[in-house]
């Protein structure tokens, strides 16, 4: 499960909810402590709700998907919005031929 | 590149996971026990306890590994395995209670094991008889109201009829009486939802109660069940009320081609963690109990008042096809059922055009030939003939056989319960609404028993 291209592991990144200040910046630091790099963030309001997505590469990650995804919740949680992480080869798979 | 996928595309996957109930359904290990063999009972029921538990001891925790890694919900993770009566035949003594006793032995054996590895199910506690019947399959017959009355995740089925043999009308006869005890023999009739009488049957179906491993399945194979009625409803719901029904499959075939590429990508992450082959995946349209997880929802989004009226059968076989075009785009493995069920309690637009008697036995029968499967939990009255049992198994049986499909048939008589009595089974299995039959006999049809020959259209050789 540990695909990597180029030396990298990308997973992306979802918040979802209001808008609200900060978000970015709360998301960012809880990534910067984990070690994971942002490759490309972004976001825009879609049926009246803040979407914000961001590439990441998590191949130096501290954790693992199955980690992250949990911890990324309470996060979410946290600040009133939902935060979810998949990784990138899903998106590929279902939305290019 | 990798840094295309657009945001749009992401909140559309992120809905479906979320909102709409995409999950992959089922991930099924198959499991060959037929090097286990033995004329000796116990010295079978150690070799198969031994393979079942080596096999399949990491499957769960793998299984739950790609689910958190990948974010897609996997739902239920089941074995099945070489149907009992092959595995058994050469351990039985030719004393038929005996025997019959050690196939409840089997089923027990099975239910621990499948419990040990934390599966939610076991299936293939059953055989073939299209054209005859062995002593084997007659006595693990014979077996069933207790076998799957006293065990909690075993499942049975038998095949009965087929394109190449037509319908053996003895077997048929037989079951319907079967049936009846197996539903008295545990709680609000349980334990007929976990048999399914076959026509044409496939031997890669992850989905439950009908699993079995084929005889033409290679040593362990992992099949992936997905589903997502969900997310087809809500592409159908969004088009504009007045688009043609060709497009509409235009947008049911994407949408399935999507479900389709995350299963697959899942099934063969777990197959490869597992050491064991990727064999096929199922794309059907399987619903919940969940509200918005029905397929009767998806045909009432196409524009009908209730599911049930006059162009149901139509809606579904557009619903049918798209789904399988989609999927058969998506993967060179498609396989299993593939389509759309129509399990009556288990969906809530189903149940609830029962209750409103739009949805009656007859169009239900009329919407299997159009269908992946056939008439699936089905509630019915508890002092239902057996031989009308019988005769609605070979109804359905021959839709299957002259149309050269998989047909089924799960029919759950409620014992104490009329038509239009409710019954609750709770969980998966849903509610139901007793469904109203024909109160005129055929007696006298069934009880000629024999063969019912194989159609024309099985001559091609």
């Amino acid at each position: 499960m540990s695909e990597t291209r180029n030396g990298k592991n990308l997973a992306i990144v979802l918040v979802v909810g209001e808008d609200q200040t900060g978000i970015v910046a709360q998301v960012s630091d809880f990534l910067w402590k984990e070690n994971i790099n942002i490759e490309d963030i972004n976001q825009k309001i879609m049926q009246g709700v803040f979407v914000m997505t961001m590439l990441v590469d998590i191949s130096r990650a501290r954790s693992d998907l199955g980690v992250l995804g949990p911890k990324l919740e309470k996060l979410g949680e946290k600040i009133g919005l939902s935060i979810q992480i998949q990784h990138h080869r899903i998106f590929e798979v279902m939305h290019r031929v | 590149m990798t840094t295309t996928i657009s945001l749009d595309e992401v909140y559309e996957t992120y809905r479906m996971t979320e909102k709409e109930h995409f999950d992959i359904r089922a991930v099924t290990l198959g499991i060959n026990l037929l090097p286990c063999a033995a004329d000796d009972f116990a010295v079978l029921c150690r070799r198969v306890e031994k393979k079942l538990l080596s096999t399949a001891r990491q499957f769960v925790k793998r299984a739950e590994k790609i689910q958190s890694y990948y974010g897609i919900p996997i739902i239920n993770k089941r074995i099945t395995i070489t149907p009992a009566a092959v595995v058994l035949s050469g351990a039985l003594t030719g004393d038929a209670s005996r025997d019959r006793e050690r196939c409840v032995d089997f089923a027990r054996l099975l239910d621990r094991c499948a419990a040990e590895v934390g599966v939610d199910f076991l299936g293939g506690f059953g055989g073939f008889c299209e054209k005859g019947m062995t002593y084997a399959e007659q006595t693990l017959m014979e077996s069933l109201p207790a076998a799957l009355g006293q065990t909690a995740k075993v499942c049975g089925f038998f095949s009965l009829a087929s394109t190449k043999a037509g319908i053996n009308m003895r077997a048929v006869a037989k079951i319907g009486s079967i049936i009846l005890e197996l539903a008295r023999a545990s709680e609000d009739a349980i334990g007929a939802a976990k048999f399914v009488v076959f026509a044409n049957p496939v031997s890669d179906n992850p989905f439950m109660a009908g699993g079995f491993h084929g005889l033409q399945e290679a040593d362990n194979v992992i099949n992936v069940g997905i589903s997502g009625p969900g997310v087809v409803r809500r592409a159908v719901a969004g088009a504009p009320r007045d688009l043609p029904v060709d497009d509409l499959a235009e947008i049911i075939k994407k949408t399935a081609f999507k479900i389709t590429r995350a299963g697959e990508l899942i099934g063969r992450e777990l197959a490869r963690s597992l050491g064991v082959r990727f064999g096929s995946l199922d794309v059907s349209l399987a619903p919940t109990t969940a509200v918005g997880d029905s397929v009767g929802r998806i045909l009432e989004a196409m524009g009908l008042e209730r599911v049930g009226t006059h162009g149901s059968t139509a809606a579904l076989a557009l619903l049918t096809d798209a789904v399988k075009k989609g999927g058969m785009m998506a993967s060179s493995h498609i396989g299993g059922l593939s389509g759309a069920f129509i399990p009556v309690s288990e969906d809530v637009g189903l149940a609830e055009a029962v209750r409103a008697g739009t949805l009656t036995m007859d169009k239900l029968e009329a919407m299997t030939t159009v269908c992946s499967v056939g008439l699936d939990m089905i509630a019915i009255p508890g002092d239902t003939k057996t031989t009308t049992i019988a005769a609605i198994i070979a109804d359905e049986l021959a839709i299957g056989v002259m149309n050269n499909k998989t047909t089924a048939v799960r029919l759950i008589p409620v014992p104490g319960k009329q038509a239009g009595d409710h019954v609750s089974w709770g969980g998966l299995l849903g509610d139901a609404c007793i469904m109203p039959l024909h109160g005129e006999n055929s007696d006298y049809f069934i009880w000629r028993k024999g063969q019912l020959p194989a159609p024309t259209t099985s001559f091609r050789n």
